[in-house]
């Protein structure tokens, strides 16, 4: 190395001044809370079971997507409507419980295409945290759309989503 | 004698809590900047962009869990904080913070005390400062703690050398080694005079005692006392609660002291261009004249920080080599040409 390299000021210098020009760079950061970071259209989120028009739930206990799930989150209890409950599960059989263990769920959406009655979507929601194992055992009080907030989960159904999904129905039905 | 304590008093316990809060806020100050300099934001949840982030970190160091181990040498422990805190204080006494203040027909000085012999006292107290190390990492009775210490005070040791024999240079120019007096020396402007800054004249003699002060204050390149992989945390390893607050808050009150006699010493103090030349009266240019002071602290306190997001730390044997191979000879020879050309031009 020659002296004015052997010096190793030169090369400081330009190690300044790029560190400088950092300083006056657009920030990488995302203040989570206040601002999020935008999502893909088909975004796979927290999951939610839907109610059909007049708020039944549309779940029949099928036990497809346990079946299907790669991860074997999901969990299941089955039960037969009785008379007077036509209004709260659309199918002669229904879920007594049904939970996703959100920490063994890896958010593959293969529940959501096994499911015959299109009663389980993922949706654009973000898993919240918390402390305890127990906390992310999710019920079907969680899980269960409100009668009067209803999720909406149109947005992750695109063209080539619900194309998909139409071939796969043909296929099983062959 | 009264009024003469009264002004001392107040003017010591100002400088101790301006101090205080420099450091403080340099705490602050280096989170930001380190994350500016990695394109973060940095802290910015305690208050509008995160500003009592240093009252919650205080506050956290108070209420954490205070530890001494058994087998650690209890008075010895507690005194390497104090020692630390203490020397880092000290030295801010017989820095000129700014010019006169003239009230009711008395001068008074914005300088604690004026010694004639200020730099000595500067360099006698950040030796001192090597014995809080010393003894902090020597009483805790762990390996890491020793070795740490160890590092720490053959590199302070090993720099101090070089950083005397650079102000010595100085001194030879300057004829002087009262801050005061240096200060004056390099005021700016009066009477169509031009009194260049010491930097224009001593510029490698700048240099290395900007090299010696980082490695003064164990900053990057020259953090080689704290390392994680090697030494836990060096020598305060095992320091927990307000005893670790005190080690770290010392290193901050370091670096604005020497910051400070940075520019003291080189960059003109409080004196700053066309001074006289302005017209303003007496005390408006003392005051501009501090605030200015400071402006060039921040600026070298910013330098600092801005260094350590650069550069690489070195291995400890660059380290001594540095020291003793390169910054030595040099300011042996930086002696020698200051002696020579003054010798040529002034006879």
């Amino acid at each position: 190395m020659s002296l004015m390299e052997r010096m190793y000021l030169p090369a400081i210098l330009g190690g300044i001044v790029i560190t400088i020009k950092h300083l006056f760079k657009r920030k990488a950061t995302v203040r989570y809370p206040e601002t999020k970071r935008s999502i893909s259209d088909i975004w796979r989120g927290l999951h939610v079971l839907k109610r059909d028009d007049k708020g039944a739930e549309r779940c029949t206990a099928c036990g497809l997507c346990a079946v299907v799930c790669p991860a074997e989150a999901i969990t299941m209890e089955s039960a037969e409507r009785k008379k007077g409950e036509e209004n709260l599960y659309r199918e002669e059989k229904y879920a007594a419980t049904y939970e996703i263990n959100m920490l063994r769920c890896i958010f593959c959406g293969l529940c959501e295409e096994a499911c015959p009655k299109e009663a389980i979507f993922l949706t654009d929601r973000i898993l919240p945290t918390d402390f305890t194992r127990n906390s992310f055992i999710f019920g079907k009080d969680k899980l269960v759309e409100p009668v009067d907030e209803r999720v909406d989960v149109t947005k992750r159904q695109t063209a080539a989503v619900l194309e998909f999904k139409e071939h796969k129905r043909l296929s099983h039905n062959k | 004698m009264m009024s003469f304590l009264i002004y001392k008093f107040t003017l010591a316990t100002s400088i101790f809590g301006i101090t205080l809060f420099v450091a403080a806020y340099s705490t602050y100050a280096e989170r930001k900047v380190a994350a500016f300099l990695q394109d973060r934001i940095g802290p910015d949840r305690a208050g509008p962009f995160g500003i009592f982030q240093p009252l919650a970190d205080g506050l956290k160091f108070i209420m954490k869990e205070e530890f001494i181990p058994v087998v650690s040498n209890k008075f010895l422990f507690i005194a390497g904080p104090c020692i630390a805190m203490m020397t880092a204080l000290m030295a801010g006494v017989i820095i000129p913070w700014g010019g006169t203040i003239l009230y009711n027909g008395n001068e008074y000085s914005l300088q604690i005390a004026d010694l004639n012999i200020g730099i000595l006292y500067v360099f006698g107290v950040v030796s001192i400062g090597v014995y809080g190390i010393m003894i902090g990492g020597w009483a805790s009775n762990n390996k890491f703690s020793l070795l740490g210490a160890i590092r720490a005070s053959a590199q302070m040791i090993s720099y101090e050398i070089a950083m005397g024999l650079s102000i010595i240079a100085l001194i030879i120019m300057t004829n002087t080694l009262s801050l005061h007096e240096i200060a004056v020396q390099q005021a700016g402007g009066s009477g169509g005079e031009w009194n260049f800054w010491n930097v224009v004249y001593q510029p490698v003699g700048f240099l290395i005692f900007l090299i010696c002060a980082f490695a003064e204050c164990n900053r990057t390149p020259f953090d080689l006392p704290e390392c994680e992989t090697e030494l836990v945390g060096g020598y305060h390893t095992e320091y927990s609660s307000m005893k670790l607050g005190f080690y770290l808050f010392a290193e901050y009150i370091n670096m604005f002291i020497s910051s400070a006699v940075i520019s003291t010493l080189y960059f003109g103090g409080y004196n700053f261009p066309f001074m006289n030349e302005l017209g303003l009266s007496h005390n408006t240019i003392t005051i501009l004249g501090t605030l200015i002071f400071f402006g060039k602290i921040t600026f070298f306190i910013f330098f600092f920080m801005w260094i350590r997001w650069t550069i690489p730390r070195f291995r400890y044997d660059q380290l001594m080599n540095l020291g003793w191979k390169i910054l030595i000879p040099l300011s042996i020879i930086n002696i020698f040409i200051t002696g020579l050309l003054i010798i040529i031009f002034k006879h």
